[in-house]
């Protein structure tokens, strides 16, 4: 069998591994986690958006009976003399250290064998600050004198933000460039010039276990129990923070009732971590659904896009300005900078593209990965702003799509070839779905109706690697040893499959070991839709090497070549009873050339392209701005689907998850408070909120260096399914909204301008 | 305020005895009295049903149940749906369906459904769309949800 033939495992919807457990409620999570002597923490926060701190009285609190201690930043020190993390800037620290950068900052924990004390206690807790004048808005941060941070602290592991060490006097923690032709020049020979400013909104990822870790640092080596998407990362920093080799550092991760990107990099690792190190037993701290919402977010930007037609419609320039509000923490706000920036023009064939891309620092809660690594903002601009562009001219907006779109073979903006990208396929089922071609029905009177469509492309994260372990055991049953989390998007049994193919197997007997970083090897994490790409080729690899050995064993016992003995008796022959293992290694890292720094040229800039598009229909009652998406179709291109059904479901959660951010989700600040952080007041989609006419699929494709041909979808329908609301709602009023959310009071002061705000 | 009280109740059939502080809810008491993970608090306020568990026939949200007014009902929870190692129907057809992706949420809609399908044996999308309104799954399987409620009633009333 070679590894190409489609043989009993892939493309077949085997049910998920797991699914007996979750049905009985008996999946394990960290949310249920107890450790003998365990503590559980809990957190006092700062009060105001930005200011130092003259003093934080714990005293009341450490009287309660049952507190076992109250912990500052200055406790932390003892035992972390250096308390600062995160992926891309040592910003963070454990504690809030002599400043609070964000109001919802943690300054104190309280540490309780009874939770109810704990949170008892914190309400003892009292702080002192003086106020600093705080910013909230991007825009602002760019060039405001206030400072967030006093001096910027890149990490060593990202060398490309290395000249930025000790830098002061600025909120912008990373710059990111591309320039492909000659912009001006573009502008110059062009017939026709459009710009327009859109921004996207604050939003949460609140999944429903919201986030808990356990930490259990015994003398020499530690325990975390976290619910985290990226173990193999918590290892290396955690092992940094204290000083101590990754071998004493052991990570485990059950698993995540969802993450989302949120529960990426360090999130309560470090502070747990700090905590059991002080006070020599295990501590927990989970958050409630209303702390989340300090944790992280999505980054919200400004996005200026101008571009420069011919009269026959073909984009010849494109100038792109992205400013991402990244709170008071870097996260790993730098590298949504770098990657979404990377495809700010949309998966256009411009011959003058000009990309700017900044993250600056806020005094709003830290942002980070959220389903897109950026890319549904940025989509958001630049598909709102082609539809525009269309309609002004008198184009149609399908036609003037394809007439632009990148096609395989061509180079993108960054000079990176379009390969294995089926734009024109998406794009066309999108637009077949909606029946694009046959009349439509604008409605009439009060109810007016509109229908929208678009197409997004975005990098993967480059480079990454993931190693995989296959292991045979003496009875011929299987191990499956790797550090990818299932979070719910069916990984365990996708990888089951790719390694059952390959072996010959049956998937469903499988068994994936929950990563341990003890036991499994490294992962560079479960995000950004690499996953399927990355670890399914080292699953690949490794269920290559294990079948290769077991060929080899086959020709020591002087078994003819394809001979059908199992493996068992195999093994049983060689040893003489039933023992010994097979084990098959495979590590894998895509071809990837760093981009220039000055042009982001780049021959391997993303190891596959994802692609997706999205047609809308909406229903707008003209009176009262309200509105209702009445159809709502989302195409992707997975490659080869290894499982259908798994990721048709990928597909419609990430769908239904970007409706929210599209129509009812913002976290809204005033004075740089938090005034909904609730899931009462921050409205996430219940089963009402899915669209009556709701499709979801994917196209014929093939990636030809993905495992069985496949690449990775989990974010990918996040992207084209706001501008395809938004464009649908313009098809039905008239004008364009520039801001996310889409709501009924933004539909409403389109309409009625003269209302005005009174 | 009063302090601990011990209250009596029956646990998914058998007979069940806890010592409960004041405030603590019904989700403290079954998780850390009981060890069962089934009910678990998410938002905490009565907003998303993760918590979901039947008391005396009816679904409450444990986690704002307090646990004393548990003393002499009849309690129920997920881990008491299936018989053995048969699933319940309810739970064949969620699997069937593929109606959960983290499956944080799973057993709130399953105990939710069962609610459902007690009322209406039959319901179409629109019944169960808002039934289930009060369950929330960020994972958005509510497609697959609605599927498997189908095929849960459909297989349920076969069985007669
Ligand atoms: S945890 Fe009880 S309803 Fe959300
Ligand atoms: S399956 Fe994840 S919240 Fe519902």
């Amino acid at each position: 069998m070679t590894v190409d033939d489609p043989a009993h495992n892939i493309s077949q919807s085997i049910p998920r591994l797991e699914g007996r457990q979750k049905v009985t409620g008996r999946a394990e999570y960290v949310h249920h986690l107890r450790l003998p002597g365990m503590l559980y923490g809990k957190i006092f926060r700062s009060t105001v958006p930005h200011g130092r701190i003259l003093s934080v009285d714990v005293s009341e609190a450490a009287a309660v009976p049952g507190v076992f201690r109250v912990v500052t930043i200055d406790d932390i020190r003892e035992v972390l003399p250096d308390p600062y993390y995160g992926p891309a800037f040592h910003d963070q620290p454990v504690l809030a250290d002599g400043k609070v950068r964000f109001a919802g900052e943690p300054v104190a924990v309280v540490l309780a064998k009874d939770p109810r004390v704990a949170a008892q206690a914190v309400a003892l807790i009292t702080a002192e600050y003086d106020e600093l004048p705080s910013v909230d808005n991007e825009v602002e941060a760019m060039t405001s004198d206030i400072h967030v941070h006093d001096e910027l602290k890149p990490a060593a592991s990202f060398p490309d933000l290395n000249h930025l060490k000790g830098q002061s006097g600025t909120n912008v923690a990373l710059g990111y460039k591309l320039r492909h032709g000659d912009v001006e020049a573009g502008f110059a020979a062009a017939d026709h010039i459009f710009e327009h400013t859109l921004t996207t909104q604050p939003v949460m990822h609140t999944p429903m276990e919201p986030f808990v870790s356990v930490a259990d640092v015994r003398d020499d080596h530690m325990t975390l129990h976290t619910a985290s998407q990226g173990p193999s990362f918590v290892r290396i920093e955690i092992a940094r923070l204290l000083g101590w080799p990754e071998n004493r550092v052991r990570v485990k991760v059950p698993f995540l009732g969802g993450g989302f990107g949120g529960k990426l990099y360090i999130k309560l690792e470090a502070l747990v971590t700090a905590l059991s190190l002080l006070v020599r037993q295990p501590v927990k701290i989970a958050l409630s659904m209303e702390e989340q919402f300090f944790m992280v977010t999505r980054h919200p930007c400004t996005f200026n896009i101008k571009s420069g037609v011919t009269k026959d419609g073909k984009i010849i320039a494109r100038a792109c300005e992205v400013i991402w509000n990244g709170g008071a923490y870097a996260d790993i706000g730098p590298r949504v900078t770098q990657k979404a920036g990377f495809t700010a023009a949309g998966p256009y064939d411009i011959d003058n593209v000009s990309i700017d891309s900044y993250a600056v620092y806020t005094n709003r809660p830290p942002a980070g990965a959220l389903r897109g690594f950026g890319a549904p903002q940025i989509a958001w601009a630049y598909e709102c702003h082609t539809d525009m562009i269309a309609r002004e001219m008198g184009i149609d907006q399908v036609d003037f799509r394809r007439k632009n779109l990148l096609r395989n073979g061509r180079p993108q903006a960054s000079g990176t070839l379009i390969r294995d990208a089926a734009l024109d396929a998406v794009l066309d089922r999108a637009a077949e779905r909606l029946g694009w071609s046959l009349p439509f029905d604008p409605g009439g009177g009060r109810i007016k109706r509109g229908r929208g469509l678009a197409v997004a492309i975005k990098g993967i994260t480059a480079p990454t690697t993931s190693v995989a372990i296959v292991n045979l055991y003496g009875d011929g049953s299987c191990g499956l040893y790797i550090g990818t989390v299932d979070m719910g998007q069916g990984s365990d049994t996708v990888m089951a499959q790719i390694a059952a193919e390959v072996l010959n197997l049956d998937a469903s007997k499988i068994r994936v070991m929950h990563t341990d970083t003890d036991v499994t090897p490294y992962d560079m994490g479960t995000l950004g839709s690499r996953s399927t790409f990355h670890m399914g080729t080292a699953v690949r690899l490794a269920a290559e090497e294990a079948r290769d050995k077991i060929e080899a064993l086959r020709v020591e016992l002087d078994e003819p070549a394809g001979s059908n003995i199992p493996l068992s008796e195999l093994l049983r022959r060689k040893y003489g009873m039933q023992a010994g293992n097979i084990i098959g290694t495979g590590s894998f890292i895509p071809e990837y050339e760093k981009p220039d720094p000055d042009t982001g040229q780049s021959r391997a800039a993303t190891p596959f392209w994802g692609v997706g598009a999205a047609g809308a229909e909406v229903e707008v009652d003209t009176e009262t701005g309200q509105f209702e998406v009445t159809r709502l179709i989302s195409v992707v291109d997975v490659g080869t689907a290894i499982n259908p059904k798994l990721v048709e479901a990928q597909i419609s959660g990430a769908a239904i998850m970007q409706l929210g951010f599209t129509t009812t989700e913002e976290m809204l600040f005033q004075d740089g408070q938090l005034l909904n952080g609730s899931l009462a007041d921050y409205k996430i989609p219940n089963m009402l909120d899915v669209p009556r006419d709701f499709r979801n699929e994917f196209v014929e494709s093939r990636q030809q260096d993905g495992p069985f041909g496949a690449k990775g979808a989990g974010e990918i329908s996040t992207m084209a399914l706001s501008p395809a609301v938004g464009n649908a709602v313009a098809d039905a009023i008239g004008t364009y909204l520039l801001d996310m959310p889409i709501t009924p009071e933004a539909v409403y002061r389109a309409l009625h301008p003269a209302d005005g705000d009174a | 305020m009063s302090g601990p009280r011990d209250i009596t109740f029956t646990l998914n059939g058998r007979p069940a005895a806890a010592t409960v502080k004041p405030g603590e809810t019904l989700v403290d008491v079954l998780t850390n009295q009981f060890d069962l993970t089934g009910a678990r608090e998410s938002c905490a306020q009565g907003l998303c049903g993760c918590c979901t568990v039947l008391v005396d026939g009816d679904a409450v949200s444990g986690c704002l149940y307090m646990a004393w007014f548990a003393d002499g009902a009849e309690i129920n929870t997920i881990e008491g749906l299936a018989d053995g190692n048969t699933l319940h129907p309810i739970q064949e057809a969620f699997l069937e369906a593929g109606a959960f992706q983290c499956g944080f949420c799973t057993p709130g809609f399953i105990l939710m459904t069962k609610k459902l399908l007690e009322a209406h044996p039959d319901p179409d999308d629109d019944v169960i769309r808002h039934f289930l309104v009060g369950n929330l799954c960020r994972c958005a399987a509510y497609p697959e949800i609605v599927a498997a409620v189908k095929l849960a009633a459909r297989r349920l009333r076969d069985a007669g």
